[in-house]
């Protein structure tokens, strides 16, 4: 195998993380090839300088100041709360409310008829007598009463 | 027995505080450490760790443990330090040995030689070398010095560090080859060929 098609798997054989095959591909080479072999101790080198360096430590301040920003976090809406955005809102939409409910259930000025005037209670009234209703036509009609026998018509008087 | 990441993130999901507290001082260190060895600069890591932190605790209820939480918080924490960097603005073009320390760490050393006297000699020796090291990590591009943090610190997976960096397996395998070859190099001075610590 070339050198380059060694690249890819040098990093995985110096920290361990090789497959087997990859592992015995990579050992094969060195085996022949003296700057793939350098190249590795050279990796093995730095692996091994990179952990001498220290943590960064955080300062005192940082959970000091972490949890303040935590505390000024909003707390997050509810599903109402998208509905209705802010609590002036919901009040002002029930004052509407009950205001339209108010205004809608007294008499119109200029309107007699409404639902709490005499006429409508009488027409009311009437509808509760059923028994009238459905014989309305026939008490109406004048037909009926060309249709009465003559004897039961009223007498004229003659002079 | 310690609860895992993926219960406390659980926990910090149903509303409880001292599971988010747990996992802050788990990897509020890791955390700032990646972060101040990606920008440079103590305070911007400071305050990008701060938002990574608050991002995930804003997250908190929509979180779903389909993937490992240190995946979830160090692709947040890369995501920021690549932008902070693009962004530049706390980018320090050049930085020399002792600016590359923040204060803390510059008292630190300046203590350490007086309590170290006798063995001065060698002390500066290490903080040469450590500072050496420190550089050329910094030297590294951008993505290539993510790459060899979440490797070598946070011994994540290929396929974590490739999901994070969004790229491929194989590409991120090229990517760390091109930048322990870099650190090879310019490291090559400190390497002793007998196996021991140059200088």
């Amino acid at each position: 195998m070339s050198c380059k098609r060694m690249e890819n798997k040098l990093v995985a054989f110096m920290d361990g993380r090789a497959t087997a095959s990859d592992r015995r591909a990579v050992e094969s080479h060195l085996a022949q090839c003296e700057a793939c072999r350098a190249r590795v101790e050279g990796f093995e080198g730095v692996w091994s300088m990179l952990g001498e360096l220290p943590f960064h430590e955080p300062t005192e301040a940082f959970d000091v100041r972490l949890r303040a920003r935590l505390a000024a976090e909003p707390v997050r809406p509810s599903f109402w709360a998208g509905i209705l955005p802010s609590p002036r809102l919901a009040l002002a939409v029930t004052v509407l409310a009950v205001f339209s409910l108010w205004l809608g259930s007294r008499p119109m000025p200029g309107n007699p008829a409404g639902p709490s005037s005499p006429a409508v209670e009488s027409e009311f009234r009437m509808i509760e007598d059923l028994q009238v209703l459905e014989n309305y036509d026939v008490l109406t009609s004048l037909d009926m009463h060309q249709q009465l026998p003559a004897e039961n018509a009223p007498k004229v008087h003659k002079n | 027995m310690a609860r895992s990441d993926v219960q406390l993130m659980l926990g910090v999901r149903a509303g409880d505080d001292t599971s988010f507290e747990l996992l802050l001082q788990r990897y509020r260190t890791p955390l700032v450490s990646f972060l101040y060895r990606m920008v440079r600069d103590s305070a911007q890591a400071e305050d990008l760790a701060q938002e990574v932190f608050l991002r995930v605790y804003r997250a908190r209820k929509d979180y779903a443990p389909s993937a490992k939480f240190t995946t979830w918080l160090f692709r947040i924490a890369t995501n920021l330090a690549l932008n902070s960097l693009r962004d530049g603005r706390h980018r320090q073009m050049e930085i020399s040995i002792d600016q590359n320390m923040d204060d803390g760490e510059q008292e630190q050393a300046r203590i350490d030689v007086v309590d170290k006297a006798p063995g001065i000699e060698q002390h500066l020796l290490d903080r040469h070398r450590a500072a050496m090291i420190r550089r050329a990590v910094d030297s590294l591009p951008e993505k290539q010095r993510a790459a060899v943090l979440l490797h070598k610190y946070l011994e994540q997976d290929y396929s974590e560090i490739a999901r994070t960096l969004d790229c491929s397996e194989s590409a991120l395998k090229s990517l760390l080859f091109r930048a322990y070859e870099t650190l090879r190099v310019q490291l090559a001075p400190l390497v002793d060929p007998n196996g021991a610590r140059g200088f």
